[in-house]
């Protein structure tokens, strides 16, 4: 029955079949269920992340409103919706590299600007010039300058812990080339180096498997499940619908505002990916452009 | 060739004739007749104070700005060193009217507040409106030069004006360097020097990944602030010597020839520093040697002649580099087409013939007789074959046999893999073969074999030379007896 639910959904992310009749007729949401579901009992400092009512604008024009998310410790979540949902802003603002106009971010019970230190950052490919003078080995040492404060360099222990994370993403024998004469996969790869360089406890990625070959995806994913293990928190943004539901241990269904959070195989349903990927927002970008407007 | 080298001996003549012909002192209040090469002397002997200052001046400004462009460069920043550039003038004519002399300090800090204040309404312009920053950077570049030009008129038209010496600053003069001015400008490098090396690794972060500086907690802002307060620091101290129009060339142009050059960011430094040096000496000695030339001009000239060494030269990123390799590769290619055809023809008669008649190679590459007799020159020249004279043939040596092997087997490999791993059907992998074969390396080949399980037929049923047969190739063709199959064993 989901199978025929996903290939109705991808018969129908045609624009013109996305209302169907019966939603037409205005439906009256229930309480949305309370955001520490999964972390109830959970100390405060164990919570990887928490955040409350955060709503973010571009430019005066909301992208995020409102996200009530707690999220348990050791699992592989994947943060998926439509294009323009805010999955990427959602990321930023959480790490405070976005103003937010309300709302507060935790991570593990500190606020989060104060703890990134704790957090290991994979951002998008394109954020980056590649053609940066600089090696692999140097992108990926950058990931221990979080651990060495102002004034000292990295020492040989650095090196040891940049080569081993090198190994691990299989990108040893490239560590000298510099970084252009990379293929996306290698870069991404060189990104998952630093960022397991940093020795964090929770991790957030921006869209790692975007145009990486088939190699490279199901080794990113095998390191995942290994960080996993290890008692490690990760948050990923997804754009693939079929590989998010065999990837990720828990989905965050995302469209501007949260539509849910939960294991995949609950969340993971027609009715909730309609409510995301579903065009029914045009009165919520309606509000957004009369607030723009208001405040200018 | 021979056109170059007249040229060459016409240049060198010249110069010689200019070396004896006499030229003014660029001092003022010394005009002496010396030759270029009393002046040449004169200048790097470091005994006219004056001199001294120049000299120094321009090595101090060449470093600094060397080491700071380099950033910007790297950052996609080079109008923003641009703006900052111009939009100091007018501090520095506010300096000016301060105390109505050349007051170092104060046309320092004049210089400063104007470069800050520049570069917020930078910033204010592109946050409040839709402009572009390229856009903003451009206006205020021009408004607050334009500001600066109008001050300078009317200080140059005020009574005492003349002598303020405010002229120098629009296209620089080393000569008029003081004491203090040195001194300043040695504090500034100081600086400049002792904070790259201090905050080396933030910087570099900052600059490579900002939004994963700001993740391992490193102060993006005070960062990327205190660079542009170092370098509105640079720019004022280098505006004596090169003048505000053209001290964003000495910013960008050295850095430019420096990223030619290498792939590091230390290497570049480097690099940027020594090519700045270099610029501002040569700039400072050649408009000395001038009467009173103006320095600025000169010195960027020289940095653009040093960036154009760069462009051409560089090792693999030189135009002209890049030119050579492809012709040798080409020459290689062209070798290695040869000795294929060789190893076809002796392949065709089942290896019972000794060598190769230069008709038959002929008709095979469907080239002229004399084209082929010149390629197979070429390869007797390396080693590869040899042509007893009388006879018009070619007999390979054991070099030329397992070389021929190597690029047949490469072909024969690389076809039955793309026939066998991807689908191709065997009638189209003939070309895309042809480029291979020259380019497969021998840990591939390994790989290759590996996975195609030491296959011995290519998909047209030609056979493929194996790892033992290329190696075990001795003695030429020649000296094995016509009965023999050559080097295959018989199937």
């Amino acid at each position: 029955m989901l199978l025929s639910g996903l290939e109705q959904l991808n018969n129908m992310l045609h624009p013109s079949f996305m209302v169907q009749e019966k939603d037409k007729i205005p439906r009256i949401e229930t309480t949305p269920p309370p955001a520490n579901r999964w972390t109830k009992g959970l100390a405060v400092e164990d919570i990887p992340l928490e955040i409350h009512d955060l709503t973010v604008a571009y430019h005066h024009k909301p992208v995020l409103y409102g996200i009530d998310l707690a999220v348990p410790p050791g699992k592989l979540i994947g943060i998926i919706g439509p294009n323009g949902a805010g999955k990427s802003t959602l990321i930023k603002a959480i790490m405070g590299l976005l103003p937010t106009d309300s709302g507060w971010v935790q991570i593990f019970g500190k606020n989060n600007r104060k703890n990134l230190k704790r957090v290991g950052y994979v951002p998008q490919r394109e954020s980056v010039d590649w053609d940066f003078p600089v090696s692999v080995m140097d992108v990926v040492l950058m990931g221990r300058y979080g651990k060495l404060g102002l004034f000292k360099r990295p020492g040989k222990e650095d090196r040891d812990i940049a080569s081993a994370c090198l190994e691990k993403v299989k990108m040893m024998p490239y560590a000298d080339r510099q970084i252009a004469n990379l293929s996306g996969g290698q870069q991404q790869r060189v990104f998952l180096a630093r960022a397991l360089a940093q020795e964090s406890d929770l991790y957030f990625m921006d869209e790692p498997f975007a145009g990486v070959d088939a190699a490279t995806e199901s080794s990113i994913i095998g390191l995942l499940h290994e960080l996993r293990q290890k008692g490690k928190t990760i948050l990923v943004v997804h754009h693939d619908l079929p590989t998010a539901r065999n990837y990720f241990d828990m989905l965050v269904l995302l469209n501007m505002r949260l539509v849910d959070f939960g294991p995949t195989e609950e969340v993971f349903t027609y009715e909730k990916l309609q409510k995301t990927y579903g065009g029914r927002l045009t009165i919520l970008s309606e509000v957004a452009e009369a607030v723009r407007q208001n405040k200018e | 060739m021979k056109y170059l080298r007249l040229n060459l001996i016409g240049w060198i003549l010249l110069l010689f004739m200019a070396a004896l012909t006499p030229v003014h002192a660029a001092r003022i209040g010394d005009i002496t007749e010396i030759s270029v090469w009393d002046q040449t002397v004169r200048f790097f002997s470091f005994k006219d104070p004056s001199l001294r200052y120049a000299l120094t001046g321009a090595i101090l400004l060449g470093l600094t700005c060397g080491l700071l462009g380099s950033f910007l460069v790297v950052r996609k920043l080079a109008l923003l060193g641009d703006t900052l550039s111009h939009a100091v003038l007018p501090g520095v004519a506010a300096g000016f009217l301060w105390d109505m002399d050349k007051n170092p300090v104060a046309i320092f800090i004049g210089a400063t507040v104007a470069g800050l204040l520049g570069s917020f309404m930078v910033t204010r312009i592109t946050s409040t409106t839709k402009l572009k920053e390229d856009t903003a950077l451009g206006m205020v570049l021009a408004c607050f030069f334009g500001v600066g030009i109008c001050l300078v008129t009317m200080i140059q038209r005020l009574p005492s004006g003349n002598k303020s010496g405010i002229d120098k600053f629009l296209f620089g003069q080393a000569a008029s360097l003081g004491q203090s001015d040195i001194q300043l400008m040695a504090v500034v490098t100081l600086l400049t020097f002792g904070l790259v090396w201090l905050f080396y690794k933030e910087l570099l972060t900052v600059s490579f990944d900002p939004g994963f500086a700001y993740s391992v907690m490193i102060p993006v802002a005070w960062v990327h602030h205190g660079f542009m307060l170092l370098l509105a620091f640079s720019v004022v101290i280098a505006l004596q010597a090169v003048g505000v129009v053209l001290v964003s060339a000495m910013l960008i142009t050295p850095a430019a020839t420096a990223y030619l050059m290498t792939d590091r960011l230390h290497r570049m430094l480097l690099f940027a520093c020594l090519t700045g040096m270099l610029a501002g000496i040569m700039g400072a000695f050649f408009s000395f040697l001038g009467h009173q030339l103006p320095t600025g001009p000169f010195m960027v000239l020289s940095a653009a002649v040093l960036f154009a060494v760069a462009f051409f030269f560089a090792p693999s990123h030189g135009v002209v580099i890049k030119w050579w390799t492809r012709r040798s590769r080409s020459g290689r290619v062209r070798r290695e087409n040869t000795l294929k055809a060789v190893f076809h023809v002796l392949e065709q008669e089942k290896f019972r013939q000794e060598g190769v008649t230069l008709v038959e190679l002929a008709e095979l590459r469907r080239q002229t007789l004399d084209g082929t007799e010149a390629s197979c020159l070429e390869l007797v020249r390396l080693g590869y074959g040899t042509m007893p004279p009388g006879e018009k043939a070619f007999y390979l040596t054991p070099k030329g046999m397992r070389r021929a092997q190597t690029i047949v087997r490469n072909h024969r490999l690389w076809e039955l893999y793309l026939t066998d791993a991807a689908n191709y059907s065997p009638d189209h992998v003939h070309d895309d073969a042809e480029e291979i074969e020259h380019i497969l390396g021998e840990d591939l080949v390994r790989q290759l074999e590996r996975q195609l399980n030491f296959a011995d037929r290519d998909p047209h049923g030609k056979p493929i030379p194996s790892a033992e047969e290329i190696i075990s190739a001795h003695g030429t063709v020649q000296s094995s007896p016509p009965t023999a199959t050559g080097y295959r064993k018989p199937s």
